[in-house]
């Protein structure tokens, strides 16, 4: 299996061929010029061939995996001389641990989950991230029953369509509601450490409604004390059946499962991230860190396929996308129909039925420097995780910085883009805001409850939320 | 009482019928008629049953959007056959381009990496089945004989089997899946972990029917067989070959084919909860994917499922009557 360059292989054979002179002679001849290649391959510092030529890779159908698609359709694995197998998955738990235990060899992760593995909450792990793959792209959902009970509490425009984006303010006298008659409100999330509940659980609280803490310290990882509204996992495609069924009240899921429920006329989706909080990073590229030292060649190589598969999903404002959105509804990839993958794809969002809105930025996969690693959305998802108490103690800011150094490698998505732009794959121009990018976005804005965000100070950060846990508090 | 009065009036009907049409009308209403009359009202049954449950995935699919399906999946098979060959064929030229370069380099062709289509995973659920099959026959065959001759190991033996029979293999899933993944390990293995897991859960699925029928069998053999042999003096191993074997095959193959009908459902729902390829994993797919095909395609699905259930069936049985000595039972 392990092919190319590397010095064993023709030692091993010529020790075996020894017996036949004109064979040991082809070997030799063959060794020096292997010599050679490989120290011309060192000065110029051009990219070796894959070590690792048969990938597999897991994904969970969501629209969001289509850089990994997309990199397999277009031939831009292929055209690493990489031959990569993608396989879905049941659910994120099973995913990393297929990474973990090496039956997968990278795979489409919730950006908190490589963080969580290397701090060690839940599977300890050291996964690392060269590729963030895309921003935004998630929704909330409730059913219908709470949307008719919040619909009064809604501001509406001159048409008589709700103000967007609304708040969780209007569902906090449904919640108080359901608590005064006893009965838990229940909502649904895809993971514990996924974007999903930071960000649902960040929509809640902007809103006054409490969505309890975690404490593992004291082996409490249900993430219910003190709670008002109790969310649980449910994996993304079973979001709409769970809903259906009436189990949970709402949901925070990436799409096509927003989509679906108004399709299916179940629920209605209610805010989408972007307005929780525009261009948030979303999924990463999750791969070991064993798997990285072990083939480094490999690394930069899939990470180049997933950069161009990028760049094409965004090319052009979003001219590929019906093309993508056809590849994605495919049924060994997504599956759902083409009209509900679309909806989103394409730069809408259906809401209420028939309140179709313009969201160009809905899925972004390239825009905004969307594939570069940034060390400050490490650790926004690291501030969250020490506000709902997934991290059970004060931590310093330079700890956060050295957690988010581990996980996130900049450095290895520049080696991929600098090899793209000497070989004259990217045009320069595309990556020009990346020079000297010291992997902190400028302090972020544009939250729902206007809270900014500095990725370099994470610990003043925490201090002001109303609803969490301070820097120092310990539950 | 009512049963021997509904006996006698079949009985009077039928003598009616043959007294009036020639025997090879009858043989034909028999064998062909009855069944086509059955599935067409079944049929029936289904369209008008299917037209009037509504799901949030459309209507439930009746036999016509099976059949669409059905066309759909073969076109998507033969798609991705030729994406296949298109593969393979820029795989060549990528090899060749990097020989050139690069002498040392030892090419080798990989197998297709596209997605398996609905053929691809009839196959591998078939093989997966088969093979655990005949590892469940090569363990509990010798082991019912032994079993079956010795009362000493039978005691012995028997409150296990007692135990584990009863157990779903599914609750041993996890534990083989956990098991295979720390044991199983090579860089460059030559079967998939995923077909090893459904394998094993199918071997300790068929094993326990297979033990107890053939050890019934063996244990219940004519003792004036028995007596035959020890007067023979024959040794051992002829006595087994001899007499055991076959007079015990009725009672084997019961066992086998107990086993396979279990083995065939058990390793569908194994697919579809450790995500292994093959047709579970297609319905499981299936179900996430959520679309307006989804529900016909499962419903395919389960047809084909059903096919393949009675085909193994009836390919036991007639494995059972080649082999089987005595003739005159009557199987089914």
């Amino acid at each position: 299996m392990k092919i190319s360059l590397s010095s064993k292989v023709p030692f091993k054979k010529a020790m075996t061929s020894f017996s036949n002179p004109l064979n040991t002679i082809k070997t030799l001849i063959a060794a020096t010029s292997l010599v050679a290649t490989s120290i011309s391959f060192g000065a110029n510092a051009e990219l070796g061939y894959p070590e690792k030529e048969e990938l597999k890779f897991g994904f969970i159908k969501l629209t969001d995996m289509a850089p990994i698609a997309i990199a397999y359709e277009n031939g831009y694995f292929e055209d690493e001389g990489l031959y990569v197998t993608i396989e879905a998955q049941a659910n994120w738990k099973v995913l990393l641990d297929g990474v973990i235990d090496g039956r997968l060899d990278g795979a489409h992760m919730l950006a908190g989950q490589p963080i969580a593995a290397t701090i060690g909450y839940g599977t300890k792990a050291e996964i690392i991230t060269p590729f963030s793959m895309d921003l935004n792209g998630n929704a909330i959902t409730v059913s219908n029953e709470i949307w008719k009970e919040m619909k009064p509490n809604i501001p509406k425009m001159a048409d008589g369509r709700p103000v967007h984006p609304i708040k969780a303010d209007a569902l906090k006298p449904v919640v108080e509601k359901y608590m005064d008659a006893g009965k838990p409100f229940n909502m649904g999330m895809v993971f514990p450490v996924s974007t999903h509940n930071y960000e649902l659980r960040y929509w809640l609280a902007a809103g006054g409604i409490h969505p309890g803490f975690y404490a593992p310290h004291k082996g409490d990882t249900s993430g219910k004390i003190d709670a008002q509204a109790l969310l649980s996992v449910t994996p993304p495609p079973q979001m709409p059946a769970t809903l259906e069924a009436g189990t949970i009240y709402g949901y925070c899921v990436g799409e096509p499962w927003n989509q679906q429920a108004v399709f299916k006329g179940i629920g209605v989706p209610v805010v989408t991230d972007y307005e929780i909080w525009k261009n948030n990073p979303e999924k990463v590229f999750g791969i070991t860190k064993a798997f990285a030292e072990k083939y480094p060649n490999t690394t930069i190589r899939l990470t180049r396929a997933l950069i161009r598969a990028a760049m094409w999903l965004d090319e052009k404002s979003n001219v590929n996308r019906p093309a993508a959105v056809k590849i994605l509804s495919q049924s060994n990839y997504v599956g759902a129909d083409y009209e509900v993958i679309a909806n989103s794809m394409t730069g809408t969002f259906e809401y209420e039925k028939g309140d179709v809105r313009e969201v160009p930025d809905f899925n972004v996969f390239f825009r905004y420097n969307a594939t570069y690693p940034y060390y400050s959305d490490a650790i926004w998802y690291l501030t969250q995780m020490r506000r709902w108490g997934q991290i059970s103690d004060e931590q310093t800011d330079a700890w956060y910085a050295e957690v988010a150094k581990k996980v996130y490698r900049p450095d290895i998505y520049m080696a991929a883009v600098k090899s793209l732009i000497e070989e004259k794959m990217v045009p320069a121009s595309e990556f020009s805001d990346l020079q000297g990018e010291d992997g902190y976005r400028e302090p972020q804005t544009h939250f729902i409850d206007n809270i900014v965000y500095d990725g370099k100070k994470p610990n003043e950060y925490i201090n002001k939320f109303t609803i969490g846990l301070k820097a120092k508090d310990k539950i | 009482m009512s049963s021997l009065i509904a006996q006698l009036i079949t009985r009077k009907n039928e003598s009616v019928i043959k007294a009036q049409l020639p025997p090879f009308v009858i043989h034909f209403f028999k064998t062909v008629t009855l069944p086509t009359i059955g599935i067409l009202v079944f049929l029936l049954f289904w369209t008008v049953g299917a037209n009037n449950i509504d799901t949030s995935l459309g209507k439930f699919p009746g036999p016509v959007q099976v059949m669409t399906q059905v066309g759909n999946l073969y076109n998507e098979h033969v798609e991705s056959r030729a994406k296949e060959s298109a593969f393979y064929e820029r795989q060549d030229n990528r090899n060749q381009a990097r020989l050139a370069k690069d002498p040392n380099y030892q090419a080798k062709t990989r197998t297709y990496t596209g997605r398996e289509t609905f053929v691809d995973q009839i196959f591998t659920s078939l093989i997966t089945v088969l093979s655990g099959f005949l590892v469940a026959a090569v363990i509990a065959i010798p082991l019912g004989i032994a079993i079956g001759l010795s009362k000493s190991l039978n005691t012995a033996v028997n409150p296990i089997i007692q135990i584990f029979k009863p157990v779903s293999p599914l609750a041993w899933l996890p534990l083989v899946t956990m098991v295979v993944s720390a044991v199983y390990t090579s860089t460059d293995p030559m079967f998939a972990k995923s077909f090893i897991v459904s394998m094993i859960t199918v071997t300790l699925c068929c094993i326990w029917p297979m033990v107890i029928n053939t050890s019934v069998g063996v244990a219940s053999l004519n003792s004036d067989w028995v007596n035959v042999s020890k007067v023979l003096r024959l040794p051992a191993l002829t006595h087994i070959q001899k007499i055991v074997l076959p007079a015990s095959i009725p009672a084997i193959f019961t066992g086998m084919r107990l086993s396979l009908g279990i083995a065939w459902m058990v390793l569908i729902a194994a697919e579809m909860l450790a995500q292994n390829p093959g047709l579970g994993k297609f319905v499981w797919d299936e179900f996430q994917n959520g679309s307006s095909d989804s529900l016909s395609r499962i419903m395919t699905a389960v047809i084909v499922i059903g096919l393949i259930g009675f085909l193994l069936d009836r390919t036991m049985l007639q494995l059972q009557r080649v082999l089987s000595w005595d003739k005159t039972t009557e199987v089914r």
